[in-house]
Order: structure tokens, then C-alpha cells, then sequence
């Protein structure tokens, strides 16, 4: 098997590994990500506040935290009470919640019709690389701007929120649905069609029937991130639900019992949903079967 | 078997196609009441949503070409779009490499004891199911507005998900190899070190360019959330009615996620 032994020109010393363009490129990013996170150490603004003071801080708020989690009825807005609080507490969940499922409808709706446009096997190269190009573009906008933009036209609320969440959502189920679309067998596509069976036939008899655990399954893997996204918009954009709590106790209120309080609750649904994805992935979209 | 299969009715394509329809019809409904109980609960307003569409894109074919005024500022924005690269990118190499030791404890194929795995396990998956708005309004409180605040949001989000990356990484490209060197005697460092980082490091790197474009894009949310970066330009602009400005932002910032996303692209092409 060993032909020829290739020896370091100088020393003479054998080769242990070939040289490889592949590993030179990840050399070269190492060392280019390696000079840029020095820069950025070096040069990056800590604020007006006494460092080793913060560190003390931070340690001792993620103790206070984790450790005594408490709500303030009156920062919910309610009269003192466990009841009233849960009750509180569980209606702002539920708001994100129901934020992130409207993005995900109707994020899902549309990147439905788009990612059958998008998919390489039921149209033209040309359309399936223009969708994709605009999706990277829209994608290329950070969330929050644009609920921030669409806040100017319909105002801070759920609208401007559903809207503007729905962009990267829209984006990113065109790509795992049309990818699903793609897994059919060219063969189907090319009976139905010597069957005479034109595009909507294929659509709605083979594409969709064959790909619909996958397309659910991608979907509720959207519904998690939006929840997350969800949280972020409340607390940043003016969403509305859990996260607008949060920005609250912690941007007004300076409560860190609260904060460890609604960080458990969004830890505790991030977790669950995180769980069934998991499961979800694992079942239906096992990559390489 | 064949009794209890007697009693089972038999499956015609009536019932079959029927059975099909009935589900399609609950799946259906569920899904409209779940619409409408949502709709309700965050006072949603279809028409809104309809007329607000319009109203946006003509204002944006208005105010979104730059003007005089916000091409100047052009320099100012420039400077820090590429504060907030560098702390984005700052923010994903370091927590990759706080990443590493967790996620070879915590992968099946390498992990030193299962109680050890969990624990690593546990950390990672607390990380990064607290959303990165929440790491930076708790970082907010002890460390004020500042683009570290940002970073420390930044790092503990992208830890999280790194460490989980990584696990899956290591046990899908080298459990085999691991195995092959095991039987020769190689102790756990040499395993690590000769069979899985050789055999996992293009994908990490893969995954880690990933996290930077992420957090690239996240780098404008906490940085309104923390009063920093190119996130805070943009809220000035647009609180000031400075659209032109915020404008110039989103476009500055669409140039560069497009531009890291082009070279990403490439790298990724070359080492995998």
C-alpha cells in the first residue's frame, strides 16, 4: 500500500500527515478567527463600570436568581396572592406562546406555496435560485428591525410583531420544506407524469402525502425558535407577553428575584418544546435514510 | 394473531380515504380554534395586518433610499457595524472553546462517566434555552450599557448551542475511529487528540461560522436591549424619526450578513 514515503525536504523527517488544501483552509480560518477575537478582546468597551465590581455582581445576582425566584404581584399588575399571580404569570405566557404559534402559521402558510417553488424537482432551476436569493436577503434583516419597520405602519403591537417575526420564519421553513420536497423519488415524479397527472396532481397526490411528517416536523422545530424569538420581541420591540415582564424587572424594576422567576418559566417551556423537537428530529427527519 | 385480526374490520379504500378525511377535517379544525384562541388573546387584527402591508412597503419605497444626510453618516455607521463583527465574532470563537471540554464530556463517544456527561449536559442545555434577550437583560444589571454586556449574552446563547452541536458532531464522525484506536490501547487523550478532533474539527468549524452569523444578527437585538453596538445606532435613528439613517443601517448590515454568509459559504466548500 505505502508506495513512497514523503519526507520533509530540510530534516528528511517521514510525513506523518499529507498535506491537503483542505487542511490549509482550516488552518488559515483558525488563525484569521484567532487574530479576530484578540482584536475584538483588546478593544472592546466594558462600559463605565468597575469590572472586578460586575464580576462580584453577576455572581451574586445569578445566585439571588436561581436560588430565590420570587414574582412581584404588583409588577404583573394584580393584588398579592399565589393565585393571582400564576394566573397572571400564565397569561403572558401564554401571549408569547400565542404569538409564536400566528408567526408560525401563517410563516408556514406562505413558505408552503413558495417552497414548492422552491424545490429543485418540481420547477425550473431559474425560479427555485431567484426564491432562494430574496429569501437570503430578507433573512440578511434582523428580526427586531423588521417588527421595528413594520411597527411604523401598523404601530407597536401584535401585528408589526406576527409580521415581522414571520420573515425569518418564512425563510427558513422555504428551505427545510422545499429540502423535504426534494427527498421524493425523481421515479414518482416521472410516472405520475407519464401518467398524464399534471403539476397539481403531483403536488397534492405524491409531494405533499410523502413529505407531510416532515413538513409538521419542521414546523414545530419553527415553533420553538419563534418562542424564543417571541420572548425576545416582547422584551425588545414592544410584543407584548413574557419578555416585555422581563425587560421590565430588569430595565425598570431592578427586581432579580422576578428575573430568576420568568427565567425559570421560559427555561421550563423552552425545555419541553426542546424535548419533543428532539424527538420529533429523531423520528421523522433522520438525515441520510 | 389471527383472532384478534378477525375482529378488526377490514380496510377498504372507502374507509381509508374516509378515515384520511375525517383527520384532515379535525387537524383542521383544532388548528382554526387554536387561530381564532391566539387572535384573541393577543388582540390580533387581520384587517390591520392586511392594510398594514401596503402602508409599509410605501413607506419604505419612500424612506428607505438614503439621503444626503445619512450617506454622511455612512463613516459613523461603518465604525460600528465593525465594533459589533468583532464582537460577534469574538463572542462565537470564545464560547466554542468553552464549548470543546463540554461537549467531549458530555458525547457518548467520549465521555470520562455518564453522572460527569449529564452534569455537562444539564449546563448546556440551561444555556441555551434561556434566550439570548434574557441573557442580556440579566448581564444588563451588573455590567450597565455596554458592548460587553452584549458579548456576555452573546457567549452564554451561543455556548449552549455549540455544546450541543458538537456532542452530535463527535458521535456521528468518530465513534468507528474511536473504537478502532481504543482496541489498540490509546488512552483517552490520544483518542481525543488523534481519532475525534482530526475527524470532527472541519464540521465544528463549520458550525462555528454558522454561530457568527447568527450572532451577527443578534448583535443588533441585544445591542438595543443593552444600549451598544449598531443595534443602539439604529434605535437612535429610528426613536429621532431618522429614517433615512436607520435605513442606511439596515442596508450597511444586509451587506455585511451577505458578505461574512458569501465567505462562509466558500470556507465551508474548501475544509469539508
Amino acid at each position: 500500500m505505502i508506495a513512497s514515503v514523503e519526507r520533509h525536504p530540510r530534516s528528511g523527517a517521514i510525513r506523518l500527515r499529507r498535506r491537503n488544501p483542505a487542511r490549509r483552509w482550516l488552518n488559515g480560518v483558525l488563525l484569521v478567527l484567532t487574530a479576530m477575537t484578540v482584536w475584538g478582546v483588546a478593544t472592546i468597551e466594558t462600559g463605565s463600570v468597575p469590572f472586578g465590581e460586575a464580576v462580584v455582581d453577576t455572581f451574586r445576582y445569578l445566585g439571588l436568581m436561581f436560588t430565590q425566584p420570587r414574582p412581584t404581584a404588583s409588577h404583573f399588575g394584580v393584588p398579592e396572592g399565589f393565585l393571582n399571580v400564576a394566573g397572571a404569570a400564565g397569561y403572558v405566557l401564554l401571549v408569547t406562546l400565542a404569538l409564536s404559534f400566528l408567526t408560525t402559521l401563517l410563516g408556514g402558510v406562505i413558505a408552503l406555496a413558495l417552497g414548492l417553488f422552491a424545490a429543485q424537482n418540481l420547477t425550473n432551476a431559474r425560479v427555485s435560485n431567484a426564491i432562494k436569493g430574496i429569501v437570503a436577503v430578507i433573512r440578511a434583516v434582523p428580526t427586531v428591525l423588521w417588527v421595528l419597520i413594520f411597527a411604523i405602519g401598523a404601530g407597536l403591537g401584535s401585528v408589526a410583531a406576527v409580521i415581522g417575526m414571520s420573515f425569518h420564519t418564512i425563510g427558513y421553513l422555504i428551505k427545510a420544506y422545499s429540502e423535504s420536497f426534494e427527498e421524493l423519488d425523481d421515479g414518482t415524479i416521472e410516472a405520475l407524469r407519464a401518467a398524464g397527472a399534471n403539476w397539481f396532481q403531483i403536488v397534492f397526490q405524491a409531494v405533499l402525502p410523502s413529505s407531510i411528517t416532515s413538513i409538521v416536523s419542521w414546523t414545530f422545530i419553527r415553533f420553538e425558535i419563534n418562542f424564543a424569538v417571541a420572548v425576545a420581541m416582547g422584551a425588545a420591540a414592544g410584543a407584548g407577553g413574557i419578555g416585555f415582564n422581563l425587560f421590565m424587572s430588569a430595565g425598570y424594576f431592578f427586581d432579580i428575584r422576578e428575573i430568576g422567576f420568568i427565567t425559570y418559566l421560559i427555561l421550563f417551556v423552552a425545555m419541553a418544546m426542546e424535548s419533543f423537537a428532539t424527538r420529533l428530529k429523531a423520528r421523522f427527519l433522520e438525515q441520510g435514510s | 394473531m389471527n383472532s384478534s385480526s378477525s375482529n378488526v374490520p377490514t380496510l377498504t379504500p372507502t374507509t381509508y380515504f374516509r378515515r384520511q378525511r375525517t383527520l384532515a377535517t379535525l387537524i383542521f379544525i383544532v388548528v382554526f380554534a387554536l387561530t381564532i384562541g391566539a387572535g384573541a388573546l393577543t388582540r390580533f387584527d387581520v384587517v390591520d395586518m392586511f392594510t398594514a402591508i401596503p402602508r409599509v412597503a410605501a413607506w419604505m419605497a419612500e424612506n428607505l433610499i438614503p439621503d444626503a444626510k445619512s450617506v454622511s453618516r455612512l463613516p459613523r455607521i461603518l465604525d460600528t457595524l465593525w465594533d459589533t463583527v468583532l464582537m460577534s465574532i469574538m463572542a462565537s470563537t470564545l464560547s466554542a472553546i468553552a464549548a470543546l471540554p463540554f461537549a467531549l464530556l458530555g458525547s457518548t463517544t467520549t465521555m470520562i462517566h455518564p453522572w460527569v456527561a449529564t452534569a455537562a449536559r444539564i449546563v448546556a442545555s440551561i444555556n441555551r434555552n434561556i434566550p439570548v434577550a434574557a441573557w442580556a437583560l440579566i448581564f444588563l444589571l451588573s455590567f450597565g450599557q455596554s458592548q460587553f454586556t452584549g458579548f456576555l449574552a452573546l457567549f452564554f446563547a451561543s455556548f449552549g448551542f455549540l455544546t450541543r452541536v458538537y456532542m452530535e458532531t463527535i458521535d456521528e464522525t468518530s465513534s468507528s475511529s474511536v473504537e478502532a484506536l481504543r482496541a489498540t490501547g490509546a488512552n483517552w487523550y490520544h483518542v481525543v487528540s488523534q481519532a475525534v478532533m482530526p475527524a470532527s474539527l472541519p464540521q465544528m468549524i463549520s458550525w462555528e461560522l454558522f454561530v457568527i452569523e447568527t450572532n451577527i444578527r443578534s448583535a443588533t437585538l441585544v445591542g438595543l436591549l443593552t444600549g451598544s453596538g449598531i443595534g443602539f445606532l439604529f434605535d437612535v435613528y429610528y426613536k429621532s424619526l431618522q429614517y433615512e439613517s436607520a435605513a442606511m443601517v439596515v442596508v450597511a448590515l444586509v451587506v455585511v450578513v451577505l458578505a461574512i454568509e458569501g465567505i462562509s459559504n466558500v470556507v465551508r466548500r474548501r475544509i469539508l
